[in-house]
């Protein structure tokens, strides 16, 4: 008896384990929502990408996020929140993270691509959560103008208008989008990664996504017409602009102007 | 504190508009001897300097073509490029700046080489002589008594009191700048129209929300049923009506008695609109449940019912009642239930209207 | 003054076209008394008198450049669909006012080059203003005759601002939109008749549809015509003042030192607006300004991080951020009489400005007050050589400065990596703190700079060249002054304080005592200028401790 149910508790605690988790985040995701069913994902990932996957996770991420990415006090479940969530955070070095803060950098990714396939493979495998999205949805070939309706309303709030930034509470910050991938920014979009909300599929249709990520694609390589854009800040650094160097070269003039010829 | 005169023989300080005697001071040595410039005597180095003037501006001959050649040459079709536009707008730039600064500095580079650089002295005149200030007294004198108004203050007082009155009917027609406020301020769309309850769809295409769409950490940006088919005050009506929705944890919201039903397991709408000076506040923390606003920083507790927490505001944010309907769409059951955004003076008695 | 007697004076003839032409309007006009009066006037020469110069120029490039903007821009807040050439914005539904806008930019040739020139110029309108009025107020040009005409400079700096609030609104973009939508909350805090002047503004509820026209009249009628107005008298003041000038040989109080108007001062003034147009052209040329496409049209469920006005009402808008709006349980926004008095908005929209502006605009009474001081002052006080006043001026300009770094507390957190929240409490203290410290830090330097003058005075200047002396000692050999530049170091008035006063009864007055308090306060600390004394003692003083053999060596 004490035998046997030494053997099965292993496995039993995983399950409980799992289920624990399901319920502490993924739960009323899974239950209330038939959205971001991982599509396609599964049929990805081989088992071989899974089990590197599990390896890579235990060397490098249970530390924090737990055995089985149940969670720990250092950092949350990972059951649930899907292979796009892997993607984005380790895709674009936020995760591993280098210390505790208000918020996780981007930086250099520390995994290479299939690091970061095998370790999203694991992670989807927990649970079902929000797949890494399709190419055709980042084709950057949307409507640019819808897009951009999309974008002021939903998101412009926290990273400006011409996606340059904008500050949050208590050191956290929404990060400018120039030089991040539509891939990365689709995947922001339907994990709410950190602070960000969660846009899933019925809030903004993949469609309206692929129109976002060509409206932000488009901006950024149009560039400002009116020549350098001083950060895309609005009216602060045009001010500072405008004290510094306007009224400095006119200074200079004035001091010219004034002075004796020898 | 002490006099810092340092060993000055003056330190009585009695008189603030004259610090010393004439005799202690330096005495003024007049202007300093004129230095000739090297152009002022060396017909090579004045010759060099002509030569730079009309260099400057032939800069600003060049400039003036720049930019006729940039506006005529680079047409602005309809399919023109950011670049194009960019380009032409630099060179116009660029035009410009040569025009002018050439005409500019080769002006100024004359004067300063080229023209007699002596400095002259001139004698500064009372702004107002005694002379003039009598003579203008008897003047005024002459007038006062030639129109005789001391005499006759019949005259004098109808006189004032039409001029007051005169510009009154300038005021009055400025009445009708806008209509009167009454009490337009503390009702909005969500209010039910005959009965029905009104859906809350997404801004800006207006499709109506399933409570199921609505998973955790999500925030949608609502207007109300209708807005966009609206023919004249849309954008009034969606000034005061529009509505963030979110959901979170239930057991993490911590209605008010009175307020439980007014959320839908879990998911909760306030209005976007900040009780400060009415910036829509929308960025919102999902790990957090922060509502800052971008404008001036306002930060709302959403498990507070949005109490202010941090900034200038000084109200929670307006909260909708919504439920779900039969189809299970997210509907508002009734209006705010008081006057959204920013204060205003008559709001409290408005807010107690809607609540009796 | 009669037919016969013009009659009988020989009539001049010219002998060119040219010259006739002038003659025949100069016989009309007068022009040659004018000319006569003015053709040769005096005007001092400084590279910090140019600023006043500056914001005229700006303006007249305003107006050139904004009378082309007019004949393309529509201020009308009809609903239309983008059908102009920059894709990002394809159908969407805006207003004709942001669509012509639109259009200025990316259709009409040279649209977008002329608003940026306008832009750029109209920042550089009010902050050549500001700093011409910095220069004034640091240099005490605000003393008689001319405290009437810092007045008038002080009206023309809130046209100035009010013609850049009223034009940054005209796009009826996001950015401006959310801007107008903050006014109208600070309006509707107004305790009685807020809610009337909102509605009477915006023509109804915000934002209506009259708003934008109606800035458009005040921003190309009203506004500009003021300051054209101002601008007249402000000149003509000039004209009947004539110029201050700085301290030195050969100037002062009687006397005006400089160039001729022509030709010296009439070129380089003359050139120097090309210049100006020049640097504008260049700004706009290669440096973006209010994008306003991508900003996108207004509507008010959006907006954008970093949402702040131009830099001119920065301060305003900083002052808002900085209040908080209830402190441990004290809820600013109260209720009174069944109304709401809504302080966490007004307080910090009236009384940073107010105060500011009150002070601004009775400083050169306060200071006459203070000093009785009932003098023509032509000549400029160096800053350091008042002391106070340039400290109350630092005191105020750093109170203005925190709340204008205030109104960017979110990108000095984003682009410093410091918390939000934290920037806000560190510019609350600085807000009381700041021009403390700025008032006791600017006396010091000012005194320090004071001692340093007289020092350089009566032992010359530092050459940087080390003797040594017979005996072993090393000394730096000090250069001695001429008189023409000793005289700039020593050539100022150094108030002492004024004890209180009877008046004509004999009764020193309550009133009397306080400015007598005042007066100790402003002048106490204060450094005289050397005197010729001094100087001869100073060389006695040399000689005796150098002993002899230095002597040599130590005159050069």
């Amino acid at each position: 008896m004490k035998a046997l149910s030494q053997k099965r508790r292993h496995p039993l605690a995983a399950i409980a384990l799992l289920l624990m988790g399901l319920l502490l985040t993924g739960g009323l995701y899974a239950v209330a929502t038939t959205v971001n069913e991982a599509k396609a994902s599964t049929a990805e990932f081989t088992a071989t990408d899974t089990q590197e996957g599990e390896k890579l996770f235990e060397a490098n991420c249970a530390t924090c996020h737990g055995m089985g990415a149940s969670g720990t006090q250092d950092g949350p479940s990972l059951v649930g929140v899907g292979a796009a969530a892997v993607d984005f955070q380790v895709g674009t070095g936020r995760m591993p993270m280098q210390m505790n803060g208000p918020q996780a950098y981007k930086k250099p990714a520390q995994f290479n691509d299939t690091q970061t396939h095998q370790l999203a493979a694991y992670v989807a495998s927990l649970g079902p959560g929000p797949a890494i999205p399709a190419e055709e949805l980042l084709d950057e070939k949307g409507n640019a103008a819808e897009g951009g309706e999309l974008f002021r309303v939903n998101c412009a709030m926290c990273h400006n208008a011409a996606a340059a930034g904008g500050a949050l509470t208590r050191g956290k910050f929404a990060p400018a989008l120039a030089d991040v991938s539509g891939k990365h920014i689709y995947e922001a979009m339907v994990t709410g990664p950190q602070n960000m909300p969660v846009f899933n599929d019925s809030n903004i249709s993949p469609e309206g996504k692929r129109d976002i990520i060509t409206f932000l694609k488009q901006i950024e390589a149009n560039g400002s017409p009116g020549g350098a854009d001083l950060g895309a800040l609005g009216p602060v650094s045009e001010g500072l602009f405008v004290w510094i160097a306007g009224l400095g070269v006119i200074i200079a003039f004035t001091i010219w102007l004034t002075s004796r010829t020898s | 504190m002490g006099n810092h005169s340092d060993g000055s023989p003056n330190h009585s300080g009695t008189v603030a508009t004259a610090g010393q005697h004439e005799v202690e001071k330096f005495q003024d040595p007049g202007l300093p001897p004129h230095r000739l410039r090297l152009a002022d005597t060396d017909p090579k180095a004045a010759k060099r300097a002509e030569r730079q003037v009309a260099a400057l501006f032939a800069t600003s001959v060049v400039g003036t073509v720049i930019f006729l050649v940039a506006y005529f040459a680079i047409d602005l079709g309809d399919d023109s490029s950011i670049a194009t536009i960019r380009l032409q707008n630099a060179l116009l730039g660029i035009g410009t700046a040569f025009a002018m600064l050439g005409i500019g500095t080769g002006i100024v580079h004359w004067a300063k080489a080229l023209m007699p650089d002596h400095e002259v002295s001139e004698e500064r005149h009372a702004i107002r002589t005694e002379d003039d200030r009598q003579a203008a007294v008897r003047i005024v004198d002459d007038i006062v008594e030639e129109t005789g108004i001391k005499r006759r203050p019949l005259i004098r007082n109808t006189l004032l009191g039409a001029v007051a009155l005169a510009p009154l009917p300038a005021l009055a027609v400025f009445g009708d700048l806008g209509p009167r406020p009454d009490d337009k301020l503390a009702h909005t769309m969500w209010a039910p129209t005959d009965g029905k309850l009104k859906r809350l769809t997404r801004d800006p295409d207006g499709t109506p929300i399933k409570a199921s769409d609505v998973t955790i950490g999500s925030a949608f940006h609502v207007i109300p049923e209708g807005l966009n088919e609206l023919h004249e005050g849309k954008l009034n009506e969606k000034a005061k009506a529009v509505v963030l929705l979110m959901r979170l944890d239930p057991a993490s919201l911590n209605p008010s008695a009175g307020r439980e039903t007014w959320g839908y397991n879990g998911i909760v709408a306030y209005s976007k609109i900040c009780t400060h000076v009415g910036c829509p506040v929308a960025l919102y923390e999902q790990q957090t449940h922060h509502l800052l606003c971008p404008c001036h920083q306002s930060t709302f507790d959403l498990t507070q019912e949005c109490k202010v927490i941090f900034g200038p505001a000084s109200r929670p944010l307006p909260q909708l009642p919504i439920a779900v309907d039969d189809e299970g769409y997210l509907v508002a059951t009734s209006d705010f239930k008081e006057p959204v955004g920013p204060s205003y003076w008559e709001r409290d008695e408005h807010e107690r209207s809607i609540n009796s | 003054m009669s037919a016969a007697s013009t009659a009988e004076a020989p009539a001049y003839v010219a002998n060119t076209k040219v010259g006739r032409f002038t003659d025949f309007v100069d016989e009309r006009v007068g022009g040659s008394g004018i000319l006569r009066e003015f053709g040769r006037k005096v005007f001092p020469d400084h590279w910090s008198f140019m600023f006043g110069e500056v914001a005229l120029y700006s303006f007249v490039i305003l107006l050139m450049s904004g009378t082309f903007l007019t004949f393309f821009f529509d201020p009308s807040m009809a609903e239309t669909h983008y059908a102009g050439s920059y894709t990002p914005l394809k159908n969407v539904e805006m207003s004709v006012a942001y669509s012509s806008s639109l259009d200025i930019s990316f259709d009409v040739r040279g649209g977008l080059f002329m608003r940026q020139v306008h832009h750029w110029a109209a920042l550089l309108f009010v902050a050549s203003v500001a700093v011409h009025m910095l220069r004034v107020f640091f240099t005490g040009a605000f003393r008689k005759p001319r405290e009437m005409n810092w007045v008038v400079g002080g009206v023309l700096l809130i046209l100035a601002m009010a013609a850049g609030f009223t034009g940054y609104s005209l796009p009826d973009d996001l950015l401006s939109g959310n801007g107008l939508r903050i006014i109208d909350g600070v309006i509707k805090s107004i305790p009685v008749i807020g809610t009337y002047i909102s509605f009477f503004l915006f023509g109804g509820e915000f934002p209506g549809t009259v708003i934008i026209s109606r800035l458009y009249t005040l921003h190309i009628l009203l506004v500009p015509a003021l300051i054209l107005l101002m601008i007249v008298v402000h000149l003509f003041m000039v004209v009947v003042h004539k110029h201050t000038q700085y301290p030195g040989p050969g100037r002062n109080d009687r006397n005006v030192v400089g160039y001729p108007l022509g030709p010296v001062y009439a070129a380089k003034a003359g050139g120097f607006f090309f210049i100006v147009f020049g640097v504008i052209a260049l700004m706009a040329g290669f440096f973006t300004i209010n994008p306003i496409w991508n900003y996108g049209p207004y509507d008010p469920s959006p907006v954008s991080a970093g949402t702040q006005p131009d830099w001119y009402i920065g301060w305003v808008d900083g002052a808002l951020r900085l209040m908080p709006g209830v402190i441990s349980g004290f809820h600013f926004e109260y209720i009174i009489f069944g109304h709401v008095l809504t302080l966490n908005v007004l307080l910090p929209a009236l009384v940073p400005a107010g105060l500011v502006f009150t002070v601004l605009f009775t400083y050169p009474w306060i200071e006459r007050w203070i000093t009785k001081d009932n003098r023509e002052h032509h000549v400029l006080d160096r800053p350091r050589n008042a002391p106070t006043r340039t400290a109350i001026g630092m005191a105020g300009f750093t109170f203005y400065c925190v709340m204008w770094a205030a109104a960017s507390s979110d990108l000095i957190a984003t682009h410093f990596h410091v918390a939000l929240n934290d920037v806000t409490y560190w510019l609350r203290a600085l807000f009381f703190i700041g021009p403390v410290i700025a008032f006791v830090v600017t006396k010091r330097v000012a005194l320090a700079l004071q001692r340093k003058d007289r020092e350089i005075a009566l032992h010359g200047r530092e050459t940087g060249r080390i003797v040594r002396l017979p005996h072993g000692e090393f000394i730096e050999v000090h250069a001695p002054l001429d008189e023409y530049k000793r005289y700039k170091l020593v050539g100022f008035e150094s108030l002492a304080p004024l004890p209180a006063q009877p008046n004509e009864h004999g009764v020193v007055t309550r009133k009397e005592n306080r400015r007598a308090k005042l007066s100790r306060w402003f002048f106490e600390d204060r450094v005289a200028p050397a005197t010729p004394a001094e100087l001869e003692a100073g060389h006695g003083h040399h000689e005796a401790v150098e002993a002899g053999e230095g002597q040599k060596t130590l005159s050069h």
